[in-house]
């Protein structure tokens, strides 16, 4: 039995490409800007209680590009409108980064769209303190290795990036820079109005963040936490901007801890 | 035949350590910059465009680059207005404004169109994409580059042609009133050469408008390509592309004696030259080149592509150095402007030994322009003008016969795609590879 198939998701007019894995109740997923990684642990400790819908976003090689999609509003829209269609609203939601940034947009545009929130290193917020990782002003594979502490012993990093691409997966990863860039290169990776759009959404929200991430400072956190009252703080001790994959125990126990309550 | 002169108008005295250190031209601390010594220096590369003119170059050509020492035209309309008052036979070739670096084509419109009056119709406007570096210095989004430099190239032609006033409401750019008073002196507006470095969808887009495209330094072999491209693209059109619908411009030094020559002629090798003119994460944003480019990146890593040399690549792949033997990195230098010296792509020596070389490349790729690239580095005003008196003097007037002898028509005498092919015929050849093998060059 395979853990995890891959299905088309026909929605505004766009065969959205999905991987879905794993049995339970929905939760969906959200990939970060550089695209989805793979099938990993964490994946496979989730879905156990699960069925894990991840959409692969329009742009992103699998589902065709949407030029109507011009930012991350938009690109929440997009979503949302596939989960009414498959009336799978409210839902549970993780999204990691620029995935992050999508669900938060979506809550904002529809605080009952989603049960509960997790962001993990999300974008979408301005630091007051610090900055943003310019990533798409540097090259993939400097990108690549910024998105983890300790790029020797995460063993699940070589399945993203050993060192070596074959032409597809490097155009994969062009592919994604170049939505990325559509998207969200000016302002770049933020929309200034989104925390005092997200004043008032009541939903409840888990915040991970790694403690030694070098792409999303913790003052991106810290402004969520302010503008969505309530929100939880997970900080995961001495791994990076990919804590599901550098420390994946303790990322699937505080996500199944929050997702459970 | 047009016969023009360039210079990047290159800043001098940037320590080459600091360009060696950083890899590259762009991004290199604008701590080096001594505020008199550039005054200095743009007074006299507009000295020495005119001097050009008094010489008797038909064009000299401008272009523009953004945070760098490797050319002080950083905004190219400046010295172009300058230059239309102070010149008055010479064309003022621009290569070319970066429309979607600029994103104001409306602005465009008329300082181009003062530019043409003042220079009472000597304008050759061009356009480019903008370098990838040149994405990141004025924040304009690498994946909407292509887009925008259409619409911006669209709106402009209107802009002067379509009587106002009008609103425009486009994907990139939005203008409630669109009335530009001043229209270009030249009618319906100046003629457009584009410059390139051997981008398919460029060469294909200058087919499509009948602009002559400008190969700037590009290997012989595949310029032949890129013309037998643009000529099956052209017959496809309905028209045969001549030598009016290219021209060629590259790095060519001159000096009294050989070893002078060859010795000054370093310049262009001058912290890393051209093929460092920018880092890769820099040359190559995200989304600035089609799908299809980039595919052919993907397949050929480990080359040298667009610009990026395979080093520069490595480099990406590898992360920087931290410490670099520069007296190492020089010597390779030195290398590379050797072998692009036997490879045609940088022409050094006296009048003697550079007129037969020139002579084969108009052979080879039949442009109708040519364009004369002076060299970079720390080389003194003297012995620039000594490189462009000896062009003037020794090499050009034999170009021009050269050029007669085999008919190479410039755009001026034949406008563009106004030959017309007959369907069902072969078009006729725009390139001459014969003598490539016996110079060992493909």
């Amino acid at each position: 039995m395979p853990k995890w198939n891959e299905e088309t998701v026909r929605t505004g007019g766009v065969d959205l490409v999905t991987i879905k894995g794993g049995s339970g109740k929905p939760l969906l997923i959200l990939h970060d800007e550089l695209g989805y990684a793979g099938w990993m642990t964490w994946n496979e400790r989730l879905a156990e209680q699960r069925t894990l819908l991840i959409p692969l976003q329009p742009g992103y090689t699998r589902t065709p590009r949407v030029e109507w999609i011009r930012g991350y509003r938009d690109l929440g829209a997009f979503y949302a409108r596939m989960l009414r269609e498959l009336r799978l609203d409210p839902i549970d939601v993780i999204g990691f980064s620029a995935g992050g940034f999508i669900a938060a947009e979506m809550a904002a545009a529809d605080p009952k769209i989603f049960r509960r929130m997790v962001l993990v290193a999300p974008m979408g917020i301005k630091p007051e303190k610090g900055e943003i990782l310019d990533f798409l002003a540097l090259t993939i594979r400097t990108h690549l290795r910024a998105t983890v502490a300790d790029t020797v012993n995460t063993a699940e990093f070589a399945k993203i990036y050993g060192g070596e691409m074959t032409p597809e997966q490097f155009e994969a990863f062009e592919d994604a820079r170049t939505e990325t860039a559509r998207l969200g290169w000016d302002p770049f990776m933020h929309d200034p109005s989104l925390p005092y759009r997200l004043e008032g959404v009541g939903i409840p929200t888990l915040l991970v963040w790694g403690s030694r991430d070098g792409v999303v400072p913790r003052d991106c956190i810290d402004r969520y936490k302010a503008a969505l009252s309530g929100a939880q703080v997970a900080q995961i001790e001495d791994v990076g901007h990919r804590p599901e994959i550098e420390n994946s125990p303790e990322f699937v126990r505080v996500v199944k801890n929050f997702l459970s309550a | 035949m047009q016969l023009g002169y360039f210079t990047e108008r290159p800043y001098r005295w940037v320590p080459e350590d600091e360009v060696l250190r950083n890899q590259a031209y762009f991004a290199v601390s604008n701590r080096f910059f001594d505020r008199q010594k550039g005054a200095d220096d743009y007074n006299y590369y507009l000295d020495e465009n005119c001097y050009a003119e008094e010489l008797g170059f038909d064009a000299v050509a401008l272009n523009e680059h953004h945070g760098t020492p490797f050319c002080m035209g950083s905004v190219m309309n400046v010295e172009a207005a300058i230059l239309a008052r102070i010149t008055s036979k010479v064309k003022i070739v621009l290569v070319g404004n970066p429309l979607p670096v600029i994103k104001h084509p409306l602005r465009m419109a008329e300082e181009l169109a003062e530019i043409d009056l003042i220079s009472r119709g000597r304008l050759v406007a061009g356009w480019v994409r903008g370098a990838g570096s040149e994405q990141f210095f004025n924040n304009a989004n690498p994946a909407y580059n292509r887009e925008m430099f259409n619409e911006a190239h669209d709106f402009i032609i209107q802009a002067w042609t379509r009587p106002g006033p009008w609103r425009y409401e486009g994907k990139h750019f939005s203008y409630r009133h669109v009335n530009p008073w001043a229209l270009p002196y030249q009618k319906p507006y100046p003629p457009m050469w584009i410059p390139g470095v051997l981008s398919l969808e460029t060469v294909q887009w200058c087919a499509e408008h009948r602009y002559p495209y400008v190969g700037l330094g590009t290997a012989i072999g595949p310029t032949c390509d890129l013309w037998d491209f643009y000529a099956d693209q052209a017959q496809q059109l309905g028209y045969q592309a001549g030598p009016e619908n290219f021209g060629y411009l590259v790095p060519t030094f001159l000096a009294e004696t050989e070893e002078r020559a060859q010795e000054l002629g370093k310049g262009f090798a001058y912290g890393g030259g051209q093929s460092a003119f920018s880092r890769p994460e820099h040359t190559l944003p995200p989304g600035y080149n089609s799908k299809e480019a980039i595919r052919r990146l993907a397949k050929a890593p480990g080359g040298s592509w667009l610009g990026v040399s395979a080093d520069k690549l490595r480099q990406g792949a590898q992360g920087r150095g931290e410490t670099e033997n520069y007296d190492e990195v020089r010597k390779k230098l030195i290398a590379a402007y050797q072998r692009a010296q036997e490879g045609y792509q940088i022409l050094v020596g006296t009048p003697k030994s550079v007129l037969p070389k020139i002579k084969t490349l108009m052979q080879v790729l039949r442009p109708g322009i040519f364009v004369a690239f002076n060299v970079q580095g720390q080389v003194s005003n003297q012995d620039r003008m000594t490189s462009m008196r000896l062009f003037a003097q020794e090499v050009m007037p034999a170009l021009r016969d050269y050029a007669k002898e085999i008919g190479l028509l410039d755009p001026i005498e034949r406008a563009p795609g106004s030959v017309k092919v007959c369907a069902g015929t072969s078009r006729l050849p725009v390139v001459d590879r014969s003598p490539l093998a016996a110079l060992g060059l493909k």
